[in-house]
């Protein structure tokens, strides 16, 4: 395809297009997010004032603040449910990948079985059974669902990474005088190592994603996780919509995500369509 | 791509080693079985646990606003589900916006992957961009929307689209539309991403022929692009269709509800959270779960065994 033809310029709309789509309702939020209470309802596409109040009040009055604890929360806890679903999904795409043994297809298909389930179905038992044992309402008891329902993400991903890994250098260590241990940590570690990270990405951003547990599960903002705390933002008084506090914080959480994507875009695109299409 | 290659074919290439188990396969079985066992029993906890003790409250009258009155229902919760007339309003809904937004997903992101394929500037620009909306909170991008259609905040009813002052989550039909834009702009680039994956694999030199035997653009895209991403396309819109089932987090946003918009994992909500009656919300549970079953048992029928997992052993 050449520069100045038909077909080029029918493609390069297209990008454009493409580009603007996605971005857009990022962008109207941000402009949301920056007008005064006053303006809000101007329905400008850009402020006429433009103003930080929205985002301060998020944070005023520190750990009361209507943000600071649950960004807290939303952060460790999306942390902690990525870290132990990817070391217990190593496990078993190491297994699935390396070691033959009956029952390989059960696990693999038992896991996307979950990841089809509906997590609806799940919400009254759980809410009923964690209030039972004293978990309902913590970090524990969001941690438990979301590494669930990572579980089988991380697990797809990782066999398909681990299948690329050629496994015949740790056999060429051992040769080489390394002890198992040095064979791993020198030579298997290092392959493995951007395939975990590239499911932990995703896994995180899952996680990071959820809101039915966070507002079946939590009463408080003790351990309510932002998109819940979003739902339920209340204005200063009565009578003004906390939009703009609304639009601040979404921006907020957004942030992270528009990080990954920056930096991480091959490796997102990489393991979003490993699992799914080589498994 | 391997699609239709049953585990079996794999296992059958390595029976001749397992000719009597020798004692290193006897070792590498059980140490295969530790290292699945805790992911296993993770999500069993949550998942099949969850169920069978959804399935039993669903058979008991048990509302924790009235906690005298429970006890043994039999099947009484689910034919109140069943014989109401919300129920059905529902799980239209559901599948309304399913079917409808599924379908232009497709029909979108085969025109994105396409133009990612082709791309030649841009490539990276076009990839960072489509994985913000699939990246971002899905909270978030309902709220985005609600505030560009909300009369009160949003600049669609001062554009083209909508001259006139519209209250667009004022009844049904608009606010399924603006529900439908909302999962469509979140989950197109989702689509798009796995039918490129499709797109790559096919050879270019099938091109090339097709243009020598003088098939124009739309006979290569039918006959070439079509019947070989079938499989990435079966495998696409498994995935989307049981999450476009789901839909709550826009729902749930936008119009809460209301005008008749419910999905079904909003009226199971309203019936276990908003109204903590845990014994018809248990019902309206396993009616869920159950239509998901059907759903993807129809889609592995219909597609042949072209689902991930089938054709682990490469």
């Amino acid at each position: 395809m050449k520069r100045g033809t038909r077909e080029y310029t029918i493609w390069s709309v297209g990008i454009v297009v493409i580009i603007i789509a996605a971005l857009f309702p990022v962008f109207w939020l941000l402009m949301i997010s920056l007008k005064t209470p006053a303006t809000v309802g101007d329905k400008r596409l850009v402020p006429k004032e433009w103003t930080f109040d929205n985002y301060e009040a998020l944070f005023k009055g520190g750990f009361d603040s209507p943000l600071l604890q649950p960004l807290i929360n939303s952060i460790l806890i999306a942390l902690i449910a990525t870290t132990i679903a990817i070391f217990l999904a190593s496990f078993t795409a190491y297994a699935i990948a390396r070691l033959s043994f009956p029952g390989k297809s059960l696990v693999l298909g038992g896991s996307l079985a979950i990841a089809m389930f509906p997590p609806i179905s799940t919400v009254g038992p759980l809410f009923d059974m964690w209030r039972a044992i004293g978990i309902y309402d913590t970090y524990v008891g969001l941690i438990i669902p979301y590494l669930t329902f990572a579980l089988p993400l991380a697990i797809y991903t990782l066999v398909a990474f681990f299948r690329e890994i050629p496994w015949e250098l740790e056999q060429a260590a051992a040769v080489d005088g390394a002890t198992p241990l040095q064979a791993f940590r020198k030579v298997i570690a290092p392959l493995a190592a951007p395939g975990m990270f590239t499911a932990a990405i995703l896994v995180f951003i899952f996680c990071w994603n959820d809101f039915l547990f966070a507002i079946t599960l939590t009463s408080s903002n003790e351990s309510r996780t932002v998109p819940a705390a979003i739902a339920f933002f209340t204005g200063e008084s009565q009578f003004t919509a906390p939009t703009g506090n609304i639009a601040a914080a979404a921006i907020l959480v957004t942030i992270p995500i528009i990080l990954f994507v920056l930096f991480f875009q091959r490796r997102i695109v990489a393991g979003l369509t490993a699992g799914a299409v080589k498994g | 791509m391997s699609t239709a290659a049953p585990p079996q074919a794999g296992a059958a290439v390595e029976k001749p080693k397992k000719v009597g188990l020798t004692e290193r396969a006897r070792a590498e079985r059980k140490l295969a079985w530790m290292l699945c066992a805790p992911a296993v029993l993770v999500m069993l906890l949550v998942t099949a646990y969850p169920i069978l003790y959804a399935i039993v409250l669903s058979l008991q009258k048990k509302d924790l606003r009235f906690p005298d009155e429970s006890g043994f229902a039999g099947l009484d919760n689910y034919i109140t589900v069943l014989s109401s007339g919300l129920w059905w309003t529902v799980v239209g809904n559901t599948l309304f916006i399913t079917v409808v937004s599924v379908i232009i997903e497709l029909i979108l992101g085969m025109i994105i992957a396409l133009v990612m394929h082709r791309a030649i500037f841009g490539r990276g620009a076009v990839r960072t961009a489509v994985l913000i909306p699939y990246g971002i909170v899905t909270v978030v991008a309902a709220f985005a929307w609600l505030y560009a259609f909300d009369p009160a905040t949003g600049f669609v009813n001062d554009t083209f689209l909508s001259p006139d002052d519209k209250a667009w989550f004022g009844e049904r039909g608009s606010a399924l539309f603006v529900i439908i834009l909302a999962e469509v702009w979140k989950t197109t680039p989702f689509m798009a991403l796995l039918l490129l994956a499709g797109l790559t694999t096919i050879d270019e030199g099938l091109y090339e022929a097709a243009r020598v035997d003088g098939a124009n653009a739309w006979q290569r895209f039918v006959k070439i692009t079509l019947p070989l991403m079938k499989p990435a396309i079966a495998v696409a819109l498994l995935f989307r269709t049981l999450d476009a089932f789901r839909v709550f987090d826009s729902i749930f946003i936008m119009t809460r509800g209301a005008q008749d918009t419910q999905s079904v994992s909003i009226l199971g909500y309203d019936q276990l959270m908003g109204r903590l009656n845990l014994g018809l919300g248990s019902a309206v549970s396993v009616l869920i779960f159950l239509m998901v079953l059907v759903i993807a048992f129809l889609f592995v029928k219909g597609f042949g065994a072209a689902v991930p997992g089938q054709g682990d052993q490469r």
